[in-house]
């Protein structure tokens, strides 16, 4: 699976790469004005900045292709899909053990009429659960943090949702939820995807300056005042950090989910196509099927980035670009 | 205006028991500047905190003259800024927490990034700036309430010699356009002389206050004054107070080091 994580960060820099306006620090503060005291007037406003400075900082696009950080990966996949074709043929090995990636391909186009509208319907439940698990996950580090008290009474609680193992719990779903197997499915995969979010919204909503939190009660700031202006701007980068880690895992849970429930219900997702295929031996059809289960969760953690480094951009160090 | 402040007999005494202040006695005049100075542990950030209402004391009274708690501001040592927000939102802060109307906000705003020399800054962020720009972004924030009293918790400890002599001279002036009461926590000697006219030197272990040194040198004080005979004088009268309050001290390390 070396390949694939090389087309994650493949991926990832092809998303950096098409990112456009990224903002320039404005070249025209002087780090010395004030020492000689004089601070310039007309630097307020970004866009004249921008003007003053060309963007020095933005190479290329082809000279960013041909840098190190997407070549040396990108040679890696080339060289390993290679390796792998030329094992596959060399060995003679039968596809139904190992198919070739030309193999793989193939039927991946071939049977792209099947394979596309399971994708959906996985994409779906994946995409219900993550706003979900969001959402919910959002508002229950809220209201732990509100009181120490409901953090402690409640958390271990969050912890041993968590550590249920999934593929347990789900046939119990499953059935608890028989008349909706759509609805069991997203609450598999909501359980997986919501406490990564809970723990570090939490976290972040604590880490909050100290300071700061001094300045709003000398302020007089209300309870209220102090969750807007203050935590939850605090708790940003956690909050999106805990949604890179839940984007992958709502699709696992949902993919689990699906497994367990089988061939069930007239929608069926990606899990059924690969169940269904290693009943057939269709073996380069299951593997057709994982290679868009992985892509899109490829997809979806790029997209998380994404969102993390345009909400952060101006402010926090995840998101901000190294000039050297 | 700027109201009177009197701490009679306050204590502060710890959970863990140690007395962080001990009968501290001291009455600031309108518009004052004082400086408290002292070696770390001495209980003058504690009694800065006091005064803010940001800590309680154990015993003691804290009296404001004209009978009402007048309007505070405080400047911590690290500019605490928020780093969502550009250099205007996080000088608009006060007001946004007091409900002020935007337009009329906006405008004391401007004011205040005006005071401390950051027009043109207005929209950047804090990490786009220096620790000196910084500082005058925290110290606008202080002002734009239009405060009374303004309290200062070691402001310039961590900037560099030139930046902290630039914005104490600014600060000077500003201090003698405005004339808040200003009560300085520092562990500067020069920095103390330079600004004060009133420096209380405080001990520790337990934290209390030995001496209470006038500097009356007249306003404005400029670069000539850094260099005066007088300057010079102060600054030893107040460091001598100090070797003397450790020496005086129960704190045993400190007197091994002047033996």
């Amino acid at each position: 699976m070396m390949f694939w994580r090389q087309l994650a960060v493949l991926i990832v820099e092809l998303q950096n790469l098409l990112r456009m306006g990224r903002i320039n620090p404005p070249a025209s503060i002087n780090l010395f004005s004030n020492l000689s005291g004089k601070v310039s007037r007309s630097t307020g406003s970004r866009t004249r900045s921008r003007t003053i400075s060309p963007p020095k900082f933005r190479p290329s696009l082809i000279r960013r292709v041909l840098s190190p950080d997407i070549l040396a990966p990108g040679a890696v996949g080339v060289l390993a899909i290679a390796a792998w074709e030329i094992f596959v043929h060399v060995t003679n090995m039968p596809p139904y053990l190992l198919p070739g990636p030309i193999l793989v391909f193939q039927t991946l186009i071939s049977s792209w009429g099947e394979l596309f509208p399971s994708l959906l319907v996985t994409l779906k439940v994946t995409l219900i659960a993550f706003i979900t698990a969001a959402i919910s996950g959002l508002l229950i580090s809220v209201l732990f943090t509100q009181s120490k008290w409901i953090e402690r009474s409640f958390f271990p609680y969050a912890v041993i949702l968590q550590t249920t193992p999934i593929v347990a719990i789900a046939p119990l779903i499953i059935m608890w939820l028989k008349n909706d197997t759509f609805l069991a499915l997203i609450v598999c995969a909501w359980i997986v995807a919501f406490f990564p979010i809970v723990s570090n919204t939490t976290l972040g909503l604590n880490s909050v300056d100290h300071n700061l939190i001094n300045l709003f009660h000398l302020y007089r700031a209300s309870r209220w005042q102090t969750l807007i202006y203050l935590r939850l701007p605090s708790a940003m980068p956690y909050f999106l950090g805990g949604l890179k880690i839940s984007g992958g895992l709502a699709l696992i849970g949902a993919v689990v989910a699906e497994f367990v429930a089988g061939t069930g219900g007239s929608q069926s997702g990606l899990a059924y196509q690969i169940l269904m295929a290693g009943y057939n031996l269709q073996i380069p059809r299951m593997f057709a099927a994982l290679f868009m289960i992985t892509l899109t969760g490829v997809l979806i953690f790029a997209c998380l980035t994404w969102l993390s480094n345009f909400l952060l951009k101006e402010w926090h160090e995840s998101a901000i670009k190294r000039e050297n | 205006m700027t109201p009177t402040i009197t701490l009679s007999h306050i204590n502060k005494v710890y959970a863990n028991g140690t007395v962080a202040l001990q009968d501290m006695n001291l009455e600031i005049g309108a518009s004052q500047f004082v400086s408290l100075v002292g070696p770390s542990g001495c209980g003058k950030s504690t009694a800065l905190r006091i005064i803010a209402g940001l800590g309680q004391m154990s015993s003691g009274q804290l009296e404001w003259g004209q009978g009402r708690t007048p309007k505070l501001a405080y400047v911590f040592q690290e500019a605490a800024l928020m780093p969502w927000a550009t250099v205007q939102d996080n000088v608009r802060l006060p007001l946004t927490l007091a409900k002020m109307p935007k337009r009329e906000a906006m405008a004391a705003v401007e004011e205040s990034i005006a005071m401390v020399g950051l027009q043109g800054f207005e929209k950047c962020y804090p990490r786009e700036l220096s620790g000196g720009m910084k500082m005058r972004v925290s110290i606008a924030r202080a002002l734009v309430t239009k405060p009374d009293v303004l309290l200062m918790d070691e402001p310039f400890a961590a900037l560099d010699e030139m930046t902290r002599s630039r914005l104490n001279s600014d600060l000077l002036s500003l201090w003698s356009q405005l004339r808040w009461t200003v009560i300085f926590v520092t562990h500067n000697i020069y920095e103390s002389v330079y600004l004060s006219q009133r420096v209380v030197v405080m001990a520790a272990r337990p934290g209390r206050v030995v001496a209470d040194v006038a500097i009356a040198a007249p306003y404005p004080r400029d670069e000539e004054f850094r260099t005066s005979l007088d300057y010079n004088h102060y600054c030893r009268d107040v460091s001598h107070h100090l070797a003397e309050a450790s020496l005086k001290g129960s704190d045993r390390d400190l007197q091994i080091v002047t033996l």
